[in-house]
């Protein structure tokens, strides 16, 4: 082994102070994402100033101590007798080791990460679910209704969603459909009020196992994790959740209510029937939907 | 060096061939041996302390998760319906299973914190200085995927704590600017934790996490062999001051026909 030792040159850049202007600079601005537009606009600033100071810095603070010392070329043999090797067989075996080492990694590489990665994002659309007909859903009543997405695939795939029945809004039933997915964390979220378990109904539906229990969430509802609380039309009253409760859309089919696509909900004005919303693409809990904030999150996976 | 002579007997010459026979078989075909006593008998400064035994006993903790981590692979079942009822097995009816998960669970807690404990010696000690930044930066790799074998395997016993405590950290991961909304997918297998969140966390925890964390085990130690301990801070000797480390002479014949 070579020997080695403490390199009498040290090797540290110059101390400078604008990266850390920088880095507060940046700090600033996801805080004004989160607070407002004209705190992001002083951290967009102070980011610009510091980072473009930085640069100046990095870039023309005298001659840089690696420029001269290029790598030496590759060859240390001094050049002999007339160059008759313009393109050496040991050039042509080491690129096409190296080429064709590459090629075999690609072909590997390429479908092991499509499949560790690419199902993921595909198939993943919500299956319809029948949970009972229209009329074991009594008007301004609750029901705590659980059942599997699908039940092949058996618990795993339970879900809950807390429907009431609002009576008909011009001509056409009115359903509220809040899903029990905290918007803080995922955590569930329980009925602020008494569950009547012994109530309860399960049913053999024609596509799920669902079972309606009937309950009155009158201090809305709540989630045990981190405290997040919300009201009956899931707007958030309390605790850390960003965004109301996400909602399930319905469609009657021959008189049976059936669940489709979730979508999330940033704030919901009205009540019951009248309440008025507007539907946002369902987002993983804790993403805000609206506001500034949503620049965050501007693409997402398709669901 | 004035070694006094001792003789030794005969039968004691012949009892030393015959032990140092298969040693000096693999030494000449493999120079392996002399690895290890380079590895083994190095130079270190005079004024290190326990303290300096950190980065071992993390090395130990986490020998001790790989090896009750494959007797409890034997019996572990990753999947939705059978995961828990595995993990009762193992605790309640297999001999000493008790013991063995008990070891892997609170073993996991030893390895984090130990990781932590030389983290700090190495900070306050400034081992990580020049010329040790690389290994400062391998260990913060193996930091980081210790810290991500405790979130894949705290999901494997799939109970209300495991499944619930993964759907707040995978959301957690959800919240990041950009990419989050993609991680959760990445991470769930699918837009939620499903039937093959656990075999993908169980795959992620027992076989890319470990092979990962060995390969960067064995570059830590390569470097560290390589650049030799670093001295105290207050110590006379200055870091790094000794020779490259050869075996100290009077450990050489352990095995004969030794290589410098």
């Amino acid at each position: 082994m070579e020997p080695h030792g403490p390199d009498p040159q040290p090797h540290a850049p110059p101390p400078s102070l604008w990266p850390v202007g920088f880095a507060i600079g940046v700090a600033v601005l996801l805080t004004g994402v989160i607070i407002g537009w004209f705190v992001a606009a002083i951290g967009a600033a102070i980011t610009l100033v510091f980072g473009w100071l930085w640069v100046r810095d990095v870039m023309g603070g005298g001659p840089a101590p690696h420029a001269e010392g290029e790598r030496p070329p590759p060859s240390a043999q001094p050049v002999s007798e007339g160059e008759l090797e313009a393109f050496p067989r040991s050039k042509f075996l080491e690129a096409s080791t190296l080429g064709l080492g590459g090629l075999i990694g690609g072909l590997i590489t390429v479908p092991v990460a499509w499949v560790a990665v690419a199902p993921t994002f595909l198939d993943q659309d919500q299956p319809d679910v029948d949970i009972g007909p229209l009329e074991e859903f009594p008007e301004n009543e609750w029901r705590v209704v659980t059942f599997m997405e699908d039940p092949d695939q058996g618990e795993v795939t339970r879900r809950t969603v807390f429907v009431r029945y609002n009576g008909e809004l011009e001509g056409q039933p009115s359903l509220t459909i809040i899903s029990n997915r905290c918007a803080h964390l995922g955590c569930p979220v329980q009925p602020a009020g008494p569950i009547r378990d012994d109530e309860s109904v399960t049913e053999e539906t024609s596509n799920s196992v669902v079972t309606r229990i009937p309950a009155n969430p009158a201090g809305g509802f709540a989630c045990p994790c981190h405290g997040g609380a919300y009201s009956t039309e899931g707007n958030r009253t309390a605790g850390p959740p960003v965004r109301a409760l996400d909602r399930y859309e319905f469609e009657l089919r021959d008189g049976r209510v059936f669940l489709l696509a979730s979508y999330s909900v940033g704030k919901v004005e009205g009540e019951g029937k009248d309440a008025v919303l507007t539907k946002y693409r369902l987002m993983s809990p804790g993403l805000h939907v609206d506001g500034l904030s949503q620049l965050l999150y501007p693409i997402g996976p398709r669901r | 060096m004035a070694v006094p002579v001792r003789t030794k007997s005969r039968r004691r010459q012949q009892l030393e061939e015959a032990a140092l026979y298969p040693l000096d078989w693999v030494e000449e075909r493999s120079g392996l041996v002399g690895g290890v006593k380079y590895f083994l008998f190095r130079k270190v400064p005079g004024d290190i302390s326990w303290a300096h035994t950190l980065g071992s006993a993390t090395l130990t903790a986490f020998l001790v998760q790989a090896i009750t981590g494959v007797i409890l692979a034997m019996y572990y079942k990753p999947h939705p319906d059978t995961a828990y009822e595995s993990i009762k097995y193992i605790t309640n009816d297999v001999t000493l299973g008790w013991l063995v998960r008990g070891m892997h669970r609170w073993g996991a807690s030893v390895f984090i914190i130990l990781m932590f404990f030389h983290m700090a010696r190495v900070f306050l000690y400034g081992a990580y200085k020049y010329p040790r930044e690389l290994n400062w930066i391998v260990g913060a790799l193996i930091l980081i995927l210790g810290m991500f074998e405790g979130f894949t395997g705290y999901l494997l016993p799939w109970d209300q704590t495991a499944y619930w405590a993964t759907v707040v950290a995978v959301n957690l991961q959800g919240t990041g600017p950009f990419v989050g909304p993609f991680l959760v997918n990445v991470l769930n297998g699918g837009a939620d934790i499903g039937v093959d969140t656990l075999s993908r966390f169980y795959a992620i925890h027992m076989l890319l996490l470990p092979a990962a964390i060995f390969a960067l085990i064995g570059l830590h130690l390569w470097l560290v062999i390589r650049l030799g301990v670093t001295s105290p801070p207050w110590s006379n000797e200055a870091a790094g001051s000794g020779e490259p480390e050869g075996p100290r002479p009077d450990r050489e014949g352990l095995v004969r026909g030794d290589r410098s």
